[in-house]
């Protein structure tokens, strides 16, 4: 009996030897704005989280409904004092400024990787990277299936806020669509915020009323919007997440995010001693964006011009945005001859709709 | 001496365990419901007072995270001690926030004493302005509260959507639309040896006044007795119109401070995640409290220690975030049923005039409302 007993608790003591050489043990902290289950932003997070959790000695601890407020830097220190966590994704935009960067200063000994691409060297924390991806090629991409796939040419788009990221979604949406089927245009309705289920169904509802037979959007969560589109016969183009099961008859493609990359990745930097960069960014040739898998009604000429553009950008030298490029009020945005490659940063204070675009901001 | 003051002690004594109990009550049926979902209710209940009581940091971010709900709650329980049910203190405390952050920015270089005095004062005035329009509107027009302080809610909202996309917009704030910061010289710190911003003292002494207010001057006499009964309180001769104005702006001031301290403390601009929910958690703190404003601050902490467990039974149960907001419902319905034991306990009744018991000291104050009487003012 007591050899027997020995025995085990020597092969256990070894087992445990091998589990530490072999994987440092870690817990990791993944903080959600809104509900996890969201078929949208947070899920996308969620999967990403997901990927994480099938590491080898990680752990996950995951909270959801967080606001960016004062609530989110006590749930970074809880995680930091309670669950002893070692990295942190935070993963609101607004979670960044001030939240992470006061947490992050008075915990030098935890790294902080924040959704946004925010991180500006010699200005914010050694401790805190963000990444980023450039979902505007996957949406010029799901706009070529949406070109195709309309009937009447009216495409629809319901956006939260007219903020540069959302602009340049609805642009690059827009002219993958006119690059096969010039006469389309996307008209576009802006709900005013992130989550607003209700405004986002009349949205849905007035856009198929005017005729509009594909919609996509650019909200937290696109739910209310596929369904309705699917309850009323028309297709969409999904966001952030597969929305396809809510959809099996009308659902296309979508612009979707690849975290689980990215998290897997910083992990084993951190992990392993390396030093990591503070500013990741990609599109689809980094795989952190990727596409929903073709629905039944996508066309065969419409997958093999849609396969033929995303091959384009993965090998990495296709521009959207290239002159003569004129907004909707009929101003030169881009001159002819110029280009604005996907890592300009004049992109990213986009202030225009393109042509064919119907909608206006206000400036 | 001690005969005297017996039956209030008896009161308080009272409504103390009753509370106590029917929270007690509640947990319990938590640990139902949180037993049907296929989790040890014993864990719950110590992994939710670690998170919110257990240890120095929890107990100090349950306080951070009661400091605003004090404020929205006074929001609440001000008017309601008139008889008003006001549930505005969203509306009050982003108009706040943003008046607070304009005062900020015009005083952004005269420095950090001034700015934040001139802040406090614009957002006091601001929220206190937006609850009094909702007083006036009663007073003058016979319009209902509940509802019009709902409805302002919204457009404070647009408002300050408006302006921090708009107007005041900082050119550099791209993705996250936000005025210009008003600097981190300006920027209110912690309390002394806490990590605990100074939202918690403005609260704390914010219902400390109101309770000497209500409870013991002749204006606060003049507010409990007009809660009671308009009409008699006009027949009396007090002031009707004045008392429900001047109630209405200290509750908007409340929560208009909480504005200021939002922006002063922890997010140094105006933008849209100010909109946090914070005014309607207070109608609920203000509701289980009784509208008492001592009562206030322990419930608060109590609210506030539930949302500092949340996180942790999240991360370590895997629960939704719901679990807590059915916490929180069955909370309140149970607090809410326990009402209607008052006076049905033989303990707590005065030995002196068993054959009548001691009335209500606050009458829930809901019931009557002359529309007609008040219009004509």
């Amino acid at each position: 009996m007591r050899v027997t007993l020995s025995r085990i608790a020597l092969v256990f003591a070894l087992a445990l030897c091998a589990v530490s050489h072999a994987e440092e043990k870690i817990t990791v902290g993944f903080i959600y704005v809104g509900p996890r289950d969201d078929f949208g932003y947070n899920q996308a997070h969620a999967e990403g989280a997901a990927a994480v959790k099938a590491l080898p000695g990680v752990t996950v601890r995951e909270e959801e409904n967080v606001p960016e407020t004062i609530a989110v830097q006590k749930t970074m220190e809880s995680l930091i004092n309670l669950d002893e966590a070692k990295i942190i994704f935070p993963t609101s935009f607004g979670y960044f400024d001030p939240h992470i960067l006061k947490v992050s200063v008075k915990n030098p000994s935890i790294t902080f990787f924040h959704c946004g691409g925010l991180y500006t060297e010699g200005k914010h924390p050694a401790n805190v990277g963000s990444y980023f991806g450039y979902i505007d090629e996957a949406e010029y991409v799901s706009g070529i299936v949406a070109g195709h796939s309309t009937k009447s040419g009216k495409l629809g788009f319901i956006a939260a806020k007219p903020i540069p990221q959302v602009l340049r979604n609805i642009n690059s949406f827009t002219l993958g669509a006119r690059s096969v089927n010039p006469k389309a245009t996307t008209s576009v309705i802006f709900t005013g915020d992130w989550s607003m289920p209700v405004k986002e169904a009349e949205a849905a509802n007035s856009l198929i009323d005017q005729g509009i037979d594909v919609v996509t959007c650019h909200v937290d969560c696109p739910k209310v919007i596929v369904e309705t589109a699917e309850r009323r016969g028309i297709y969409t183009c999904g966001y952030h997440a597969s929305q396809a099961k809510l959809a099996p008859k009308g659902y296309l493609t979508g612009a979707e995010w690849n975290w689980g990359k990215v998290y897997v990745d910083y992990i084993e930097w951190v992990r392993g001693g390396k030093k990591w960069p503070h500013l990741v960014r990609g599109g689809l040739k980094e795989n952190l964006v990727k596409l929903s898998p073709y629905g039944p009604a996508v066309s065969d000429k419409a997958k093999a011009d849609a396969d033929a553009a995303k091959a384009a950008f993965m090998v990495g030298n296709f521009v959207v945005y290239k002159g003569p490029l004129k907004d909707n009020q009929g101003a030169t945005v881009i001159e002819s001859g110029k280009e604005h490659g996907q890592t300009d940063i004049a992109l990213e204070s986009m202030n225009y709709l393109v042509e064919g675009v119907v909608g206006t901001l206000k400036k | 001496m001690i005969f005297s003051s017996a039956p209030r002690f008896l009161q308080a004594m009272e409504a103390v365990c009753l509370r106590l109990g029917a929270l007690i009550v509640a947990l319990l049926l938590f640990g139902v419901f949180v037993f049907a979902a296929g989790k040890n209710p014993l864990d719950v209940y110590a992994l939710m007072f670690k998170g919110a009581f257990g240890t120095w940091f929890s107990f100090q971010n349950s306080l951070q995270r009661a400091a605003p709900l004090i404020l929205t709650a006074l929001c609440t329980a001000l008017p309601a001690r008139l008889g008003l049910v006001i549930i505005g203190g969203e509306g009050a405390l982003v108009f706040g926030a943003f008046c607070a952050t304009v005062a900020g920015l015009s005083f952004k270089e005269s420095g950090p004493y001034t700015c934040l005095t001139a802040m406090l004062l614009a957002g006091a005035m601001a929220g206190g302005a937006w609850i009094l329009l909702i007083g006036a509107l009663r007073y003058f027009r016979g319009v209902n509260e509940t509802i019009s302080s709902l409805l302002l809610n919204y457009i404070a909202i647009a408002i300050l959507n408006h302006m921090v996309e708009g107007p005041f917009k900082d050119p550099e704030s791209l993705n996250k639309p936000a005025t210009l910061p008003i600097g981190d010289d300006n920027m209110l710190g912690h309390m002394f040896g806490l990590d605990v911003h100074w939202g918690l003292a403005y609260g704390i002494i914010a219902c400390l006044f109101s309770y000497v207010l209500i409870q013991h001057t002749t204006f606060g006499f003049g507010v409990r007795t007009t809660g009671g009964n308009i009409r008699a309180g006009r027949i009396v001769g007090l002031p009707v119109s004045f008392l429900m104005l001047a109630t209405c702006f200290l509750a908007g001031a409340a929560a208009g401070v909480a504005g200021m301290v939002e922006v002063a403390a922890v997010h140094g601009t105006a933008n849209a995640s100010i909109i946090a929910g914070y005014g309607y958690t207070g109608i609920l703190v203000a509701f289980i409290a009784r509208q008492n404003p001592l009562a206030i601050l322990p419930v608060a902490l109590l609210l506030g220690g539930i949302g500092a467990s949340s996180g942790l039974l999240q991360r370590r149960l895997g629960l939704p975030d719901a679990t807590v907001l059915v916490l929180q419902g069955i909370m309140f319905l149970v607090i809410l049923a326990s009402e209607s034991l008052y006076g049905r306990f033989k303990i707590f009744q005065p030995k002196a005039a068993p054959e009548k018991p001691a009335p209500p000291k606050n009458p829930t104050p809901i019931e009557t409302k002359p529309t007609e009487g008040l219009a004509l003012g």
